[in-house]
């Protein structure tokens, strides 16, 4: 303990240092891992004949090697981030929502949906907002079901979420092949294309379209009603301890499906950028994963909503370098997804070493 | 003594077949974790026959040394002599294999499985295919020598308490154990359950067929059946001897040593005070959709302590819990003040209703938030720490805490430290800071004492006393009966989920209470 009698002053920096310590413990176990399950990879590579040194500077190169590189990674990172937030937000009420992907597949179809039958009259001024409100209400109602069921009908959340995104796929299908189908497409089952002029363009200069603004918004938005708002410290203590929360008289319901709908209108925005930004119409291109992936990313960042952008670059860049590796190596597409599995699962077993080793404790503690 | 006189007289002929009662002793037991002694160089003497009781405070050292004896724990130094001979405890089948067994605080057998099976399948060799009417057979020849015996064909769930741990103590002679470890055994009996168990244990040892090391803080156990005690503080031997020979107070100047204890605040006394709150009818079921509280009614007057006294496990978690936002209610209704009361966050505040739970690190407090957080769960959501509505200021948060800390005593490294990392008494305290700093009209406790030392208990218990002094209600739940009746200014009584007898400290006695508490009245 620190001594009460020292100078103020060897006071407050013994407890800056003790503070640095254990702040450095949830920055450097999460590298660790990376590092094992990327040796583990390696074992995996040299079992099939591959030279591991190829492949990670392959990654480098495909995902941030050129300038051309890192604009397909933050492409790919911003729905990461997005998709990470539905994951995060409930993680703070202690609840392991999965499906996140569900949200961003019926919020991605939802804006078309709206868009369509809107583009023959409506300026785009009113299209792209009404798309982009749709997206978030689509996705907003779909997890906070998912937290509705989980309080008042004690349904596991993550069961529901998983099972609720097959339904919304079915959604999907159900409306592109049927009511909703462009019959002049002849290739894929879609909508009709949301039209040129509601399409949200790139960031000027850049090939990156204004998810990744949107994602790093919605972030530090998230970090700040988390840490900086009397509903974040609610939601926490509820996340920490439902009993302790009950007995302050907080309204543990509430804080949950509100927490649920806020994750679920993060995933829901990530499908209406991936319509509105790069496929222009909803198709079966929705479901590409990053509802998924963003599981890993929020799981890397300890839900750390700030932490978040650089964990969904860094899995942005690996999912990017997935065709040069293909295409150099003589790897199968699915390769990365081994990489990806890999680090979940050396990610979950770090989890068990917080509060284990002695560096990180307060000295004298 | 009376067992030796007894093998005079006659040879003794032992229900329970050719073995005999085992002897222990320790020889300087000493075990250390990391830097912190939590045994220094313990020898203490258990005498085949003889029923010992080993006497300390929580952190004492009582379980640090049993689960030495019994081979969970390796001591740093140290050994165990068995009748005599120096003997290894490597691991807790060791232990069993030498006759050592133990009884927990709490109950280790399965619900779902009846006495018999939960016995069968506790024994080291259980075959793969059980004739279970052999097994039956051979327990039933074996329960006939017993002093006391169970329902063999029920699931054990469906057993009241004190059957279960009569189960539990056959369940270690079944398995042939002549060196039983009790630890605090009887804190989920009544005292009518807690006698009779203890007195037909003290005749096992009397007549050399058991040896029993009782961990206690029930000085009145101690005196009435222990032979021997030893007193543990702090990790090391503070003394011991026959029982008969040394006084409780004695007994407890060992045990706490010569630390001042906070006076006990005098009692206030008022005249006739108005209701504060008033319990209607108040109905709830336990988790598995059970009645637990059946109509119980209660009113409480200002600067009054109502105390309900109970076995555990008779609704009185539940009550509170209905009281504390924790659990719904399935009907009646609380008032504070004639106005309608439910457990919400305005109406808690309103009507300044606060609340010390048992275990607070578990009911109370966020293991991983801080100190200071956890000391704002009151006062987050108001000025000063949230100025603009909806918004936070984490420097007033830290202000007001270290405040608090100061006031409160709590022991911690700083306000930012994660409050899991407390001692018990202190997160004890913090939460007694976070629910006692500002004015208080009703104080809903329960077991607040649940694992604290004496000093930490005196404080708190006068700490409720000067919030009754200061015209708080207090409604007290407690399985420690001495607790109520130091506490009380009424006591109640809950059984069965109902409350029948409630009567004045000064018009009721242990016995009235003990009666009422087997749901007899």
């Amino acid at each position: 303990m620190a001594d009460t009698a020292a100078p103020a002053n060897g006071f407050a920096l013994a407890e800056t240092i003790d503070r640095f310590r254990r702040s450095s413990e949830f920055v450097v176990i999460p590298v660790l891992a990376l590092i094992a399950s990327g040796l583990l990879f390696s074992i995996f590579l040299l079992l099939v004949g591959k030279s591991p040194v190829e492949f990670f500077s392959l990654v480098w190169r495909g995902g941030f090697g050129t300038a051309f590189s890192w604009q397909n990674t933050l492409v790919r990172a911003s729905p990461l981030i997005l998709t990470a937030l539905c994951v995060a937000i409930p993680a703070r009420l202690g609840m392991t929502v999965i499906g996140g992907e569900g949200a961003l597949v019926l919020g991605g179809f939802a804006a078309a949906a709206i868009a369509i039958p809107m583009t023959s009259w409506a300026s785009p001024f009113v299209v792209m907002p009404v798309m982009f409100l749709a997206a978030a209400i689509a996705g907003a109602f779909w997890i906070g079901a998912v937290g509705w069921l989980r309080h008042y009908r004690g349904i596991n959340e993550t069961i529901s979420s998983l099972l609720l995104f097959y339904i919304a796929v079915s959604i999907l299908n159900f409306f592109v092949e049927g009511a909703l189908r462009d019959p002049s497409d002849p290739n894929k089952p879609s909508t009709a294309p949301i039209g040129a002029e509601n399409m949200i363009g790139p960031i000027p200069g850049t090939s990156v379209h204004w998810g990744l603004a949107a994602g790093i918004v919605a972030c530090i938005l998230v970090w700040i009603l988390m840490n900086r708002t009397t509903f974040g410290f609610a939601a926490r203590v509820t996340g920490g301890n439902v009993r302790a929360a009950q007995g302050q008289g907080l309204p543990v319901g509430r804080l949950v499906v509100i927490s649920c709908a806020l994750a679920g209108a993060c995933a829901g925005l990530a499908g209406y950028f991936e319509v509105a930004a790069i496929h222009g119409k909803a198709n079966a291109s929705l479901i590409a994963g990053y509802g998924f992936t963003g599981i890993l990313v929020s799981f890397l960042a300890r839900h750390n909503p700030l932490a978040i952008v650089p964990v969904a670059i860094l899995l942005g860049g690996i999912a990017a370098s997935g065709g040069l590796v293909q295409r150099r190596m003589d790897l199968p597409d699915a390769t990365v997804l081994v990489l990806q599995g890999l680090m979940f699962v050396v990610l979950l077993v770090s989890e068990t070493m917080y509060g284990r080793l002695a560096i990180f404790k307060p000295k004298g503690a | 003594m009376s067992a030796t006189a007894a093998a005079l007289a006659e040879p003794p002929v032992s229900p329970l077949g050719a073995k005999k009662a085992i002897g222990l002793e320790t020889i300087g037991m000493t075990k250390i974790f990391g830097s912190m002694v939590a045994l220094g160089d313990v020898s203490i003497k258990v005498k085949p026959g003889s029923f010992h009781a080993l006497l300390g405070e929580n952190g004492a050292g009582k379980s640090t040394l049993v689960k030495c004896i019994m081979g969970f724990y390796q001591p740093t130094r140290g050994s165990v002599l068995i009748d005599g001979r120096e003997t290894e405890i490597s691991n807790p089948k060791v232990a069993r294999d030498v006759g050592i067994g133990m009884v927990y605080q709490h109950f280790t057998l399965v619900p779902s499985l009846t006495a018999t099976e939960n016995l069968v399948i506790a024994r080291a060799d259980v075959p793969s295919v059980i004739d279970w009417k052999k097994e039956k057979k051979s327990l039933d020849a074996l329960f006939d020598r017993m002093p006391f015996r169970v329902p063999l064909d029920v699931p054990v769930s469906s057993l009241a308490a004190g059957e279960k741990q009569k189960l539990e103590i056959l369940k270690q002679l079944y398995l042939d154990q002549r060196f039983l470890i009790l630890d605090e055994p009887t804190s989920v009996l009544t005292p009518g359950e807690a006698d009779e168990i203890l007195g037909l244990l003290k005749t096992m040892t009397d007549a050399g067929d058991l040896t029993i090391l009782m961990i206690s803080h029930k000085f009145r156990e101690v005196t009435a059946f222990a032979d021997e005690f030893s007193v543990l503080r702090k990790g090391e031997y503070m003394g011991g001897g026959v029982t008969a020979n040394v006084s409780v107070a004695e007994m407890s100047r060992m045990m706490i040593g010569d630390m001042k204890l906070r006076e006990r605040a005098a009692r206030k006394t008022f005249e006739k005070q108005p209701v504060v709150l008033d319990l209607a009818g108040i109905c709830a079921e336990d988790d598995e959709g059970l009645p637990a509280v059946d109509a119980v009614n209660l009113k409480i007057r200002a600067g009054e302590i109502v105390g309900i006294a109970g076995v555990s496990g008779n609704g009185q978690s539940e009550l509170i819990e209905t009281l504390t936002g924790q659990r719904d209610l399935t009907s009646g209704r609380f008032f504070v003040k004639d106005q309608p009361y439910e457990p919400s966050r305005e109406k808690m505040a309103k009507f300044k209703v606060f609340g010390l739970p048992e275990e607070p690190l578990k009911n109370a407090c966020v293991r991983r938030m801080t100190v200071a957080e956890n000391l704002a769960f009151r006062s987050f959501d108001q000025p000063p720490i949230s100025k603009r509505r909806g918004f936070l200021s984490p420097g007033p948060m830290r202000a007001k805490a270290k405040e608090l800390i100061a006031a409160y005593r709590v022991k911690t490294p700083g306000p930012d430290e994660p409050i899991e990392n407390l001692s018990g008494g202190n997160v004890q305290r913090a939460v007694l800071a976070r629910e006692l700093s500002t004015q208080v009209e009703v104080l809903i406790v329960a077991n607040p004492c649940f694992g604290l030392d004496f000093a930490s208990i005196a404080e708190i218990r006068s700490q409720i006393m000067d919030q009754r002094n200061g015209g708080a209600a207090v409604l007290l739940v407690s399985e420690d009966l001495d607790e109520i009746l130091e506490l009380s200014d009424r006591v109640a009584v809950m059984s069965e989920g109902r409350i029948d007898y409630v009567a004045p400290i000064g018009e009721t006695d242990r016995a009235t209470i003990g009666q009422a508490m087997a749901g007899h009245h």
